[in-house]
Parts: structure tokens; C-alpha cells; sequence
């Protein structure tokens, strides 16, 4: 078994979910008729695509759809538009701040994620494979530190982030991400290192290699799926944050996207729907493409088809 | 190349010892085989040697060179693992190669003996795949690989042939014996395979509970075993023990329950009528007359030999032959251990009287 399981490690990951798949489904498909297949499968699975796409299709609709055709639902159909246009994001674009948002927010991500990924992977290797005393009630603690919700937590992280004169800047954002990224992701890859055998790390000790040449050269090139993960996972989560944004950033040209677009975009009580949802549209995008490229990964280290 | 001394040494986990003071000399390129029963602490005592588990009591020195406290990196030794562990992420040159790496070697010196090593187990075809493109046997032969381009003071193996099917088992062991022979460098190697043991090992030493049974070459160890235990851990089919007590009337001998007599070439010290354990090898079983009276209850013929399970009074026994035997289940035959092959142990103790 541990054969099996060092070889998939070393499969180029992508390859090892689809023959997986593949193979699941093929072993089974003579049992199955093609209208018995499009009411267990295609039926089902077309439901849940159009119940998770329509609030997208919605979006790009609102964001292109002219200011006249937004309120009136009787002469127009509200799931169609006429005359679509690019008034929204053009003023978007080039009537506010949206790129300096848009670079804050990417700023800020990516720093923060790093950040994080790179004390996740300390901590992780430390708690799952260096047998210090109490090594269990620490990971218990970092999960529980996740488990205290933002809305508790900002208001002290405030007046800290206050005290280091910190306030309204990037880097006071991508300090405090951690705070949430850090629990989860060293989660995660703990689960991972727990998965690569032992002895490897036994056979690299005594051919000589140090600690530090352990994490790097052994455990961190088989943990990229588990990494990859991990990096999704907090890229998302610092990519959409709303409440430490809300509260840490007030000029303009600090804040980051959810937080501008509702902030700047919404006049008084008027909402200016179509430049709202074009921002959220292009605020998505980056994200969607971190997705299509790494989703493989993602699935895979998620329910750890990589491993066995 | 190094001897090595295990002197009276201990290991606990926890509050449970599991190694009772363990003393094994081993000289300069010796084959030393640790065999024994599954859970007797073979891969602990290894694993000892190796660095990986702590010393409880006792001293480990490698050439001369007290170890308890030395980094596994600074033992010079190799491990063969049972898994093998090789690194997936690297190919065979770089896998054999990463310890030369980490000690900073320059990457023409690398590639040398890499092709060296590779040379010499004929590992040159495989050199650019992944592990995870070889064969059971050529991983194996990686790992062993990888072992040898270090040229270290010791080799050490944990049961590296116990995941390979039993044809490529016997071909990996004769491989191995030939690699010792010519690299001569100091080996010690467990495995729970007597036959591994006998056919590989300079000398033995077996182990159960923690302790050693007994140390020795491994004839010498078949001929003359000290326990019960060993009589019945060497030689495969396993020895015959037949309970009784001893008796010298006239000739020695040994009289079962049943009353059957188990000839016996001389009487060994100890009073008659002293409960004993009567041992006899398989093969060292005659069929004729004047034997003890035995019932066949199964035939196995192997083509080499024929294996034939009887029963005597109430105790089944095997016995091996090397001529065909044109007998059946349910007949009754005659059966006579030769009284030179013999071997007596205490009832109480187990020893060998
Ligand atoms: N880390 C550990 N913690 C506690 N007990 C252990 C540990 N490692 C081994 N043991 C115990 O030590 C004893 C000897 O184990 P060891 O692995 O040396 O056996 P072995 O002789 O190699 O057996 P096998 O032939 O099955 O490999 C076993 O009873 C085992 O349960
Ligand atoms: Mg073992």
C-alpha cells in the first residue's frame, strides 16, 4: 500500500484524478441505460449548474444591460437584454478608482497568502512530524483559533493594528489575514504530511540530510497538491473578505474591491446596479481563472485522491 | 568497512521493554543475519544501529567509535528499507545519487559512481524513470543502489526481500550474497526467513522476546541449536519433539508415554527417568524395520523430495525423504530416527542437554 501510495504522490497529480475518474466511470457503465443515465446523471447535474450559474448569468446580464431596461420588467424581459452595453464597466473603468482597488485587492491577497502559506508549512511539518511535547494540544489550539468567527475578533485586531499605526494601509490587512488563513491552511497540510510516509524522511536522514533539507527537498515537492490548495484557499478567502477590509481601510485608494464597490458604487440610497455588477463581474475573473487552472489539484487534495 | 558492537543493550517504549540486553559482536565485513519471530525486535535493534530510535541502556560503537549519541548522518551507514523508500519525485540516478548530493560532491563525481554503482547491478537502462516505472524487483535493486553509491562503513537491511513474489526472493538473495562477496563490506540484515538466514548469513544470531536465543554459524546452529526454541525456529520442515523420559537400560533411550522407545547413541549426564523432550529433524527419519509403529495421515510429494505426516501414539510428525515413497494415507509404517541425529532438551528449561 505504501507503494501504491508513493507512486500516485509522484503521479503528475492532474493525470492521477483523471484516471481515477475515468476509471470509475467506465467500470460501471454497462449497468446503465442511456435514459436511466440522463435521469441519474445529466438531470441532476443540470439542475445544480443552472441553480449555481444563474446568479453569474445574472451579473454579466445586469452589466451590460443599458440603465432604461434595469427597472422596467414589463416591456423588457428581465432575463434578456436588448441593445447591450458597455457604459457600466467603461465607467467603471475609467470613471472611479477601480484598478487601484483592483491592484489592492490582488496586492493584498497575494501577499497575505503567502504570508500564511509559509508559516502553515512550519507549523504543519512541526505538528504533524517533529514529536514534541504537546504538539497535539497545539494543532488542537490553531484549529480552534479558527473557529473564533472575524466579526469577535475585529475589534481588538483594530486597536492593535491602531497601536502599530498601521491603520488604513494595505499592510494592516495583509498582518491580520493571517489570522484567519493561517488555522486552516496548516489543517490542511498537516493532513497532507501526515500522508507521506514516514520512512522516506528516515531514509533522507540517514543518506544525511538535514531538517530544513528534509522539508525542502522531500516533503515540500510531494506536498504541491496539498500546497496548491492551500494557496487557492486563502487567495479566495483574502479575495473576498468584507469585514477586516471594511473596518481597517477608509480612504478610497486603500480599499479593495468587495469593500469599494459597495462603499463607492452605492449613492446614498441609490444603487447603481449596473456598475455594481460589473465590478463584481471583473472583480470574479481573476479567480475564475486561478480556478480553471489549478481546480485538479484542488479537488484531488481535497479528498485526498492523490495520495491512495 | 567497520566491526560494530552491540553491548548489553536495552530499548523501552514507554514503561514496556522490549529489548532485554542484546550483546552481538560483529567483525570487519561479517554478513550478520538478525532473524526471528514477528515483534522481537529485530527492525527495533536495526533501527537502533541506524539512529532512528534512541538507546535506552547499553553502548552501540561502530568502528571502534561510540554512536549512542551520533546523528544518523554522521553514523556512515546505509539502510535498505522494507518499502524500499525510494523518493517518487526523483529519478534512479537522482534518488542514488541525493545522499552524495547533500554531502556536496561535485556532479561529476556523482555521475561516476552513480554509473558505478548502477554498473554493478545493472540498473544502467532505468537510470532517467520514476519509481513508480519499475518493477517491484527494480526497486529493490534501486534501493540497494542507493546504498552502495555511498560506500558506507555498514549495510543495513530490513527484510527487503519480504515484498517480493518467491521466484525473484531467491534470485534478490543470491544477489545480495554476491554483492557482500565482493564489496565485503559489513552487513546486518533481518529478516523472519530462517532459510533467508541460512543461506545468506556469516552468522546468526537469533532473537525472540527481546532476547538472543542463541548466535552462531548457521550450520552450527542447525547441528548443535541451544534451546528448544532454536531447534524449532532453524531447519525447515520444522523439528519433530516428542515428549518423554529418559531411560538406561542396557542401550539409552527415550520411552514416551505411549512406550515407545526413541534410540539414543549415548546417554547423557542426568538421572534416568528425567522428563526430557526428544528432537528429531524430518529428514532425519528412516523408513524400515525394527522403527517406531506410525500411521501416514497425509503424503506431500514436492518431486525432490516426498513429505509424509504420521502419527505416533498420539503426536503427529513429519518426515522427509529423498527417495519416492509409494505409500498412502491410512497405511502403516515403520519408522526409525537415527539416534546420531537426535537432540535432547530439558522439559523444564527448554535447554539442550
Ligand atoms: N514506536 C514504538 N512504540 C511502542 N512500541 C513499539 C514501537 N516500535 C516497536 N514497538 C514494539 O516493539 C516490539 C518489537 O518491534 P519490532 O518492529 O522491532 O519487531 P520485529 O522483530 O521487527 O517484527 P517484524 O518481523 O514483524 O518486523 C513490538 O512488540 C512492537 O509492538
Ligand atoms: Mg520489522
Amino acid at each position: 500500500m505504501v507503494k501504491a501510495m508513493t507512486d500516485a504522490a509522484a503521479e503528475k497529480p492532474g493525470t492521477t484524478t483523471q484516471v481515477l475518474t475515468s476509471d470509475t466511470q467506465e467500470g460501471m457503465t454497462y449497468l446503465e441505460s442511456i435514459p436511466r443515465r440522463i435521469v441519474t446523471l445529466w438531470l441532476p447535474l443540470g439542475l445544480i449548474m443552472l441553480i449555481l450559474l444563474f446568479p453569474f448569468y445574472w451579473m454579466a446580464l445586469t452589466s451590460v444591460k443599458p440603465n432604461a431596461q434595469l427597472i422596467d420588467m414589463e416591456t423588457y424581459n428581465p432575463f434578456w437584454v436588448v441593445e447591450p452595453t458597455l457604459d457600466h464597466i467603461k465607467k467603471l473603468l475609467f470613471g472611479t478608482q477601480y484598478p487601484r482597488w483592483l491592484w489592492n485587492t490582488m496586492y493584498v491577497a497575494t501577499a497575505a497568502t503567502f504570508l500564511s502559506i509559509f508559516a502553515s508549512v512550519l507549523a504543519a511539518y512541526a505538528i504533524a512530524r517533529l514529536k514534541f511535547r504537546g504538539s497535539q494540544v497545539v494543532g488542537a489550539t490553531i484549529f480552534m483559533a479558527y473557529l473564533v468567527p472575524p466579526s469577535i475578533l475585529f475589534i481588538p485586531l483594530a486597536s492593535v493594528i491602531h497601536f502599530y499605526g498601521l491603520f488604513d494601509s494595505p499592510l494592516a490587512l495583509i498582518l491580520v489575514y493571517p489570522t484567519i488563513l493561517i488555522p486552516f491552511s496548516t489543517w490542511l497540510l498537516m493532513g497532507y504530511f501526515k500522508t507521506i510516509p514516514f520512512e522516506l524522511e528516515e531514509c533522507a536522514l540517514i543518506d544525511g540530510a538535514s531538517r530544513w533539507q528534509i522539508l525542502t527537498k522531500i516533503i515540500l515537492p510531494l506536498a504541491v497538491p496539498g500546497l496548491i490548495s492551500a494557496f487557492i484557499f486563502s487567495f479566495t478567502l483574502c479575495w473576498n473578505e468584507f469585514i477586516y477590509a471594511l473596518t481597517l481601510t477608509t480612504s478610497v485608494q486603500n480599499k479593495t474591491v468587495p469593500v469599494a464597490i459597495v462603499s463607492e458604487l452605492v449613492d446614498g440610497d441609490v444603487y447603481r446596479w449596473g456598475s455594481l455588477m460589473a465590478g463584481a463581474l471583473v472583480g470574479s475573473l481573476p479567480l475564475v481563472v486561478l480556478y480553471a487552472f489549478f481546480v485538479e489539484h484542488y479537488v484531488s487534495a481535497m479528498t485526498g485522491a492523490v495520495k491512495e | 568497512m567497520a566491526s560494530v558492537q552491540i553491548r548489553d543493550v536495552r530499548k523501552s517504549f514507554g514503561d514496556v521493554e522490549i529489548l532485554h540486553g542484546v550483546s552481538v559482536p560483529i567483525e570487519d565485513g561479517q554478513f550478520v543475519v538478525l532473524v526471528g519471530p514477528s515483534g522481537c525486535g529485530k527492525s527495533t535493534l536495526l533501527r537502533m544501529l541506524a539512529g532512528l530510535e534512541n538507546i535506552t541502556s547499553g553502548t552501540i560503537s561502530i568502528g571502534g567509535r561510540v554512536v549512542n549519541k551520533v546523528h544518523p548522518k554522521e553514523r556512515d551507514i546505509a539502510m535498505v528499507f522494507q518499502n524500499y523508500a525510494l523518493y517518487p519525485h526523483m529519478t534512479v540516478a537522482k534518488n542514488m545519487g541525493f545522499s552524495l548530493m547533500l554531502r556536496g560532491a561535485s556532479k561529476s563525481e556523482i555521475d561516476e559512481r552513480v554509473r558505478k554503482a548502477a554498473n554493478i547491478l545493472g540498473l544502467t537502462p532505468l537510470l532517467e524513470r520514476y519509481p513508480r516505472q519499475l518493477s517491484g524487483g527494480q526497486r529493490q535493486r534501486v534501493a540497494m543502489g542507493r546504498a552502495i553509491v555511498r560506500d558506507p562503513q555498514v549495510f543495513l537491511f530490513d527484510e527487503p526481500l519480504s515484498n517480493l513474489d518467491a521466484k525473484l526472493r531467491v534470485a534478490m538473495r543470491t544477489e545480495i550474497k554476491e554483492l557482500h562477496q565482493r564489496l565485503k563490506t559489513t552487513t546486518v540484515y533481518v529478516t523472519h526467513d530462517q532459510i533467508e538466514a541460512m543461506t545468506m548469513a556469516d552468522k546468526i544470531v537469533v532473537m525472540h522476546d527481546g532476547i538472543i536465543e542463541q548466535m552462531g554459524a548457521p550450520l552450527d546452529l542447525y547441528d548443535r541449536p541451544a534451546n528448544q526454541f532454536v531447534a524449532g525456529f532453524i531447519g525447515s520442515p520444522a523439528m519433530n519433539f516428542l515428549d518423554g523420559k529418559l531411560q538406561a537400560n542396557g542401550s539409552a533411550y527415550v520411552q514416551t508415554a505411549q512406550g515407545q522407545k526413541l534410540p539414543l547413541r549415548t546417554m547423557p549426564q542426568g538421572d534416568s527417568g528425567r522428563d526430557v523432550v526428544y528432537g528429531i529433524r524430518p529428514e532425519h527419519f528412516e523408513m524400515g524395520e525394527g522403527g517406531l509403529p506410525a500411521e501416514i495421515v497425509v503424503v506431500e510429494p514436492t518431486g525432490s523430495e516426498t513429505q509424509i505426516v504420521a502419527r505416533i501414539g498420539n503426536q503427529e510428525v513429519i518426515a522427509v525423504f529423498r527417495e519416492r515413497q509409494s505409500v498412502k494415507p491410512g497405511d502403516k509404517i515403520s519408522l526409525r530416527p537415527r539416534a546420531d541425529a537426535a537432540h535432547l532438551f530439558a522439559k523444564d528449561t527448554g535447554k539442550r542437554i
